[in-house]
């Protein structure tokens, strides 16, 4: 078979080459996007579809210990949603929290060839990049959280910044991730060692000689900057899901000034409202924000009606759904790291929180000017599966299905909300934006998210229907690097992916400082806890900026 | 004229057969039938290769042979009759809705699991997790009946809601654990921790058993209704002696974990 593959017809969407819905010639050599291929190459007749740069999902929770523990959790979420096998891929099962075979796969019938594991301990590095590896199809990589890590709040309480940097590369070196993660920052631990301790404001102190969570999101932008990540440091801000929480939302955006940050999930950060009470909407108040400062980019973590599995890093959080969910949960501790809580959840539509978050995150995809910086997730599974994807676009795209959707959620809620009186409509330029060229932007994958020359050939090929639900769940072909994948709708290969990490250049001599902390506090000896080369597939080191 | 199927070949390996259910089968020929497919072990099969199919089916099933190995039978039966005269395997009646299985000879693992209603009766024993519900889900069996004329294993009505579940033989350990609401008869010897975790509902011994220290005691007394369910019972068949019907029952509350609002009403000898 030729590897040669030129693509006829199509309609192409490809934001960053400002190509929109141009008639458009597709051509694949090696893995990669050309210019021309010659006479011999296959060709597929694209006429009445449309072509995308495959999706890109920035935010999703899809491999590694905490993952797992939810598989574990929900047996009964997964006998319902079997995932058969066909005679390229393997079987597995789905459920909110899909194997990790299903995931690889279902990503790829939704069009999407690249996703990130966003929160992930560095003591469970060697456990993600094994699962991640039996991932397929999807091009993929993680970001290690170290906002709790207490031997970085040390270096940061003595004050030895520079250390602090390299140590932080160190790490991310030592885990083969793609960027830093903060979750609560400077909360779980206080909550770790003493009941219902937390940071409930982003100056806060949990003792005098701490340092608040403010020091600890500045030190890591400015260290993450310094080490030029090509992400910036993934901000999960204090205080998620609680009323009135965008003033700390806010304030984070501040704190990064005019340097990049990237606010993950900020949905669940845009709630006004007194702390204990019901909240109100603040998506106004946030959207404003990010529509002024081109620095900060986010992922929504859209909630959508129906089953999730709330799994986050951000224990006390976990702590406190737990008393709503009233069902079996999971709460875990991470060494010196991090925590961890896993609560199987439901939203509902006639539930007032519930329906304001729902109205909540759509108010943030419309209220928002720039498509580039606001990139569509569910923070799957939080706020649902990243199946529901295709709905979430039709949601975007239809204002009257959308009225339709809200007219069936808590009037009371919705009516506490813009989204009544907003009429926005996306265009399938923005979608392609929203899900493709935005990510692969705001992540620094120079070859992701478009179709120019050079770029990784994952393209995906739509059939152009009214109901853009139906057409975003089922594309007619998707490549990944140049190999159809799926081909009238049908598996026709099956592909590793690669794994995409970052290897910023550090000062050696930090293992000495690190090394002495590790033998006092650690259940594992210091020299087993680095991953190897070993561990890693077919993988891209992304560089960084000079 | 009802349909007949006689297994001709014993399977090697578990045979999944669901598709054997009378909902599934109305409107199809014999011919029809033996093509279904049925799964043994990891290859797909068609009935015929198993089964000897007679008559065409209306609203009743028979189905012949040592059954030991076929798994799934009765899944989701919503209405009619399925006879088994013989043993039958695992997961019989799974979630079945309606209708009445019968089995003449003894059951294996867990019978009607997550049963929303309808009934199944086993002459012969049963095996473990008599409607239970499947392993991480809340409520298992939540309606019908389930009556067992021989022995049952362990954890038999495990998280059942609703209905009703008679063991006449002898029965397991942790009858009844978890469970949220409805009735439990175990009419001969019991296993240990009967009632662990029990949220409501009501468990009747007629054995000595050895109670949970976290139940607490409450009264003796003749409860009327239990007279009625034991009158019932009789008329199905099982055995229950007038100093059963007109006793003395202790009654016991718990489990003191889960608020104390199930009961365990023990026959006073």
């Amino acid at each position: 078979m030729s590897t040669s593959t030129r693509i006829l017809n199509g309609k192409v969407y490809d934001p960053i080459n400002k190509v929109d819905g141009e008639i458009k010639d597709i051509c694949i050599k090696d893995g990669k996007i050309v210019e021309s291929v010659g006479d011999d190459a296959t060709r597929i007749d694209a006429a009445g579809m449309v072509i995308m740069p495959g999706g890109v999902d920035i935010h999703c929770h899809i491999a590694g210990p905490k993952v797992n523990l939810a598989r574990k959790l929900q047996p009964e979420d997964h006998r319902h949603d079997p995932h058969p096998g066909t005679p390229f891929t393997r079987s597995g099962s789905g459920g909110t929290v899909p194997s990790t075979f299903a995931t690889g796969y279902r990503y790829a019938t939704l069009g999407y060839t690249t996703a990130m594991e966003a929160a992930v301990t560095p003591i469970g590095a060697r456990h993600t990049l094994e699962e991640l590896h039996d991932t397929p199809v999807i091009d993929k990589g993680f970001y290690v959280l170290l906002g709790n890590n207490i031997f970085l709040q040390q270096l940061l309480k003595e004050g030895r910044k520079e250390e602090f940097k390299h140590a932080i590369a160190w790490w991310i070196n030592s885990t083969k991730a793609f960027t830093t993660k903060l979750v609560n920052p400077g909360g779980d631990e206080p909550w770790k060692g003493k009941k219902n301790s937390n940071v409930s404001d982003i100056d806060e102190k949990p003792n005098s000689n701490d340092i608040s969570p403010r020091q600890i999101i500045e030190a890591f932008i400015e260290a993450v900057n310094e080490l030029g990540l090509p992400h910036p440091p993934h901000i999960h801000c204090n205080n998620l899901g609680h009323s009135g929480n965008y003033k700390t939302t806010l304030e984070t955006m501040r704190t990064a000034g005019d340097r990049r940050a990237h606010l993950a999930h900020i949905q669940f950060h845009s709630y006004a409202g007194e702390l204990g009470k019901n909240p109100t909407s603040a998506a106004r108040e946030i959207a404003d924000y990010i529509n002024k400062h081109p620095n900060i980019s986010c992922d929504v973590g859209q909630v959508m009606f129906g089953k999730s599995t709330i799994m986050t890093a951000d224990a006390p959080l976990a702590y406190m759904l737990r008393g709503i969910a009233k069902g079996k949960w999971v709460n875990a501790d991470t060494e010196c790291e991090s925590g961890c809580g896993i609560v199987p959840f439901s939203y509902q539509e006639h539930v007032y929180v519930h329906a304001l978050q729902w109205a909540i995150g759509l108010e943030l995809f419309l209220l928002s000017e720039d498509p580039w910086r606001i990139i569509l997730s569910t923070d799957h599974p939080n706020g649902g599966s990243f199946m529901n994807y295709p709905k979430l676009i039709k949601l975007l795209m239809d204002s009257s299905f959308r009225k339709e959707e809200l007219s069936r959620a808590n009037q009371k809620a919705v009516n506490k909300t813009l989204l009544p009186d907003l009429e926005r409509e996306y265009t399938l330029n923005e979608i392609a934006i929203i899900t493709r060229a935005g990510p692969a932007k705001c992540l620094g994958l120079n070859n992701k998210g478009h179709l120019g020359p050079g770029a990784d050939a994952d393209i995906t090929i739509y059939d152009d229907q009214a109901d853009k639900e139906i057409m975003f769940n089922a594309p007619r072909y998707v490549f990944k690097s140049g190999t159809p994948i799926i081909s009238n709708h049908e598996f026709c290969q099956d592909h590793d992916g690669r794994l995409l990490h970052v290897a910023p250049a550090y000062d050696e001599t930090i293992v000495d400082t690190v090394r002495p902390f590790f033998e006092d506090y650690y259940s594992i000896e210091f020299d087993n806890y680095a991953v190897d080369d070993s561990y890693l597939h077919d993988h891209e080191i992304i560089p960084v900026r000079n | 004229m009802s349909i007949n199927l006689t297994l001709h070949t014993s399977p090697e390996v578990p045979l999944e057969a669901e598709v054997l259910c009378t909902d599934k089968l109305i409107g199809l020929t014999g011919s029809e039938i033996e093509k279904l497919p049925v799964e043994h072990g990891n290859r797909q099969v068609s009935v015929a290769d198993f089964f000897t199919v007679k008559g065409s089916p209306d609203d009743s099933i028979s189905i012949e042979g040592d059954l030991s190995k076929v798994k799934h039978l009765g899944a989701a039966m919503a209405s009619g009759k399925l006879t088994i005269s013989g043993n039958v395997g695992s997961h019989l009646g799974a979630g079945m809705t309606g209708g009445k299985i019968l089995v003449e000879g003894d059951a294996g693992d867990w019978v009607a699991p997550e049963m929303q209603g309808g009934s199944v009766e086993i002459k012969g024993n049963a095996g473990h997790l008599v409607g239970s519900a499947y392993r991480g889900s809340p409520i298992g069996m939540s309606g019908g009946e389930i009556l067992v004329h021989g022995d049952a294993k362990n954890e038999a009505g495990h998280a059942m809601r609703n209905g009703i579940i008679v063991i006449g033989g002898k029965s397991g350990d942790f009858a009844g654990v978890n469970m949220l609401a409805g009735s439990i008869f175990l009419l001969g010897e019991t296993g240990i921790r009967i009632g662990a975790g029990m949220k409501r509902g009501t468990l009747v011994t007629m054995s000595k058993t050895s109670m949970l220290p976290t139940f607490s005691y409450s009264c003796r007394y003749q409860p009327a209704y239990l007279r009625m369910y034991l009158i019932y019972l009789q008329e199905l068949g099982f055995s229950v002696s007038d100093e059963q019907l007109f006793g003395f029952y202790h009654r016991w509350c718990g489990d003191a974990i889960e608020m104390n609002r199930g009961e365990i009403l023990a026959h006073d000898f």
